[in-house]
């Protein structure tokens, strides 16, 4: 079974800042993180392999150079392989363009059974690349998932949704985005770190995965980031600090004019 | 597929059980402003079999209703949903296609935009449309909520956004009446799909929907212990409101994953927050800041949750909220005796 975890390597703070000019968020290489879902869903892939023979897990990312980092991480929890995809004609690619540049590189990566991915990165948050992967791909996807049973040919998903829990059968490839429910990261050992921070890390352009520039980047996305602003966040905060008897009435008045508390008198 | 004859502004009605869900009349009444700046027509898609109260979706300001009619569209299924969606799209060929930021929506939308080749805006809080080149502004919170940024689709079509639920108010039936529902016969390639629906498990513990709810109160690690707890749900349930639980909450085991609201879980915009023992972590923060009313209690008065407060409160919440508790039970016990 050949498992392709994608992975994203995302800022550790939350002080990203944004290009004014285009839109296109400004990745200091400093202080970045796997993104804490693809974590979940690299511990899947392991996790299978740990329950079954002959299971070969690739960790794939785009991004900076010193996106490498993040995929030797994916190294040291278990990926046998890893490939990043790195060049400037990458850059600046929306979600469809970066689902376009992934799909290649899977391709040229040969047959796969499973494609897994956290449901959204922290930064983005869009979710919307591992659905766009698995059209590009021609494969069924499942999304806010957080139980995957191997059954053969055959995967019983559970999915998470607004109301409860969806429970659905897929046969064949798929594509399979994971919320952070389905398993528990486990720790990295010293050694393992060690052998993946020397282990031979192949970087691909679009030659290698047979795109031209003129498909890549920020040039071909549909998208247009036209304007960026800060959000009207400041709010006229009423402080109190606590005396016993006299500011839950007043949150209880502040409440009520509002009409928040229901069948309250406040208001009346 | 490019700009040119593409006319109209579809959005993506919601179902479950043949039921519309809310989230679909707001889909509505953001579609109709668009409709309506642009001079154009509003029609909503809604996927299922014996699904009540299209009529509504008319008389709340949708010229037509696509219908796509099976018996295998009644749960949501990313293949057959899509496929319908994607034929319908070619076919009645909107400028602009909206749906909700919801588990359904945030998935089947990246799906019609890659197969229609073109860009997607997820979660916006607001849409609206350039005058003068006729494009559709989509603006969405970016890097946890410390950014806005508004993007445009400046040549593929059509224009697609997913919006967040509660961005925008329901839309409200209308005297005006017309309209036409169009029964869709999904074509048979629809269906050849390696996908199949098994069965659906309701989530008892979750009785309000999180992010349908009015009222949400949340709480984090500064209530303590699980027993701590249980004074936001005793709150939530004198509140009528929903529990939210923070990251922190969750990894405790005081609450489970669907309450957690957050950058790692749910973004939500009720009309009332309270933040019971949250310190106000970024994560949390860019998941409910755009609540209408938020009221915070925490004993640190530097905690980050005050910045986005309208109303807080420095205390202990183990003295604060039971007496908060005390005080909304004799509000509504005077209320109900004047009322009987």
């Amino acid at each position: 079974m050949r498992i392709i975890v994608l992975v994203k390597q995302v800022p550790g703070t939350d002080n990203v800042k944004m290009d004014p000019e285009t839109g296109v968020m400004i990745r200091s290489g400093k202080d970045t993180v796997v993104n804490p879902l693809d974590e979940h869903a690299l511990q899947e892939a392991v996790n299978i392999k740990s329950r079954l023979k002959n299971v070969h897990i690739t960790a794939l990312s785009m991004g900076p150079p010193s996106a490498d980092r993040a995929l030797r991480d994916a190294l040291a929890m278990g990926a046998d392989r890893a490939v990043l995809l790195s060049n400037r004609a990458f850059g600046g690619a929306d979600t469809m363009v970066t689902a376009r540049t992934l799909a290649a590189a899977i391709g040229k990566l040969g047959p796969v059974d499973l494609i897994l991915g956290g449901e959204r990165a922290t930064d983005g948050e869009t979710g919307q690349v591992g659905p766009m992967v698995a059209v590009m791909l021609g494969l069924p996807v499942q999304t806010y998932v957080r139980k995957i049973e191997l059954d053969g040919s055959s995967v019983t998903i559970e999915r998470i949704v607004e109301e409860g829990f969806e429970r659905v059968q897929v046969t064949g490839p798929l594509v399979v985005t994971v919320v952070k429910d389905i398993n528990q990261p486990g720790l990295t050992t010293l050694r393992s770190k060690l052998l993946a921070k020397k282990a031979q890390l192949p970087v691909w352009g679009p030659e290698e995965i047979g795109l031209r520039p003129d498909q890549l980047g920020l040039k071909a996305s549909p998208t247009r980031v036209t304007k960026v602003f800060s959000p009207k966040l400041s709010r006229n905060t009423e402080l109190h600090h606590y005396v016993p008897g006299d500011t839950t009435r007043r949150l209880t008045d502040f409440l009520g004019q509002r009409d928040f508390i229901k069948g309250g008198l406040a208001g009346e | 597929m490019s700009e040119s004859n593409h006319k109209g502004v579809l959005v993506l009605g919601e179902q479950r059980d043949g039921q519309l869900k809310q989230v679909t009349f707001e889909l509505l009444n953001i579609g109709r402003q668009l409709a309506d700046k642009l001079g154009v027509e509003l029609s909503c898609a809604v996927l299922g079999d014996h699904v009540a109260g299209l009529e509504e979706i008319l008389a709340r300001g949708a010229h037509r209703v696509y219908y796509l009619k099976h018996h295998s569209l009644v749960q949501f299924l990313p293949g057959p949903y899509s496929r319908a969606l994607i034929r319908l799209v070619r076919e009645t060929r909107p400028e602009i296609m909206v749906g909700a930021a919801t588990t359904t929506g945030r998935t089947v939308m990246p799906l019609v935009a890659a197969g229609m080749a073109t860009g997607l805006t997820a979660d916006c809080t607001e849409l609206d449309i350039d005058l003068e080149t006729k494009l559709l502004l989509q603006t969405r919170p970016a890097i946890g909520g410390n950014i806005m940024a508004t993007i445009k689709t400046p040549t593929t079509r059509p224009q697609m956004a997913t919006v967040r639920p509660r961005a925008f108010a329901p839309a409200q039936p209308r005297q005006e009446g017309g309209g036409e529902v169009v029964e869709v016969q999904p074509a048979e390639d629809t269906f050849s799909f390696p996908e199949s629906f098994l069965e659906f498990i309701p989530d008892l513990t979750q009785e309000v929907n999180i992010q349908e709810a009015e009222i949400i109160v949340t709480g984090g690690s500064g209530m303590k212990s699980a027993g701590g707890f249980k004074l936001v749900e005793e709150l939530a349930r004198e509140l009528g409101a929903a529990v939210g639980a923070t990251r922190a909450a969750v990894e405790l085991g005081w609450a489970t994953y669907p309450h957690q609201i957050g950058l790692s879980g749910k973004v939500v915009a009720p009309k009332l927050y309270i933040a019971l023992g949250v310190a106000g972590q970024i994560q949390h923060l860019a998941g409910m800041q755009t609540s209408e009313v938020v009221v915070a209690v925490n004993e640190d008065p530097d905690a980050q949750i005050f910045r986005v407060a309208d109303f807080g409160i420095v205390g202990d919440v183990q003295e604060v909220v039971p007496e908060l508790i005390s005080a909304i039970r004799q509000i509504k016990s005077a209320r109900g005796e004047v009322q009987s």
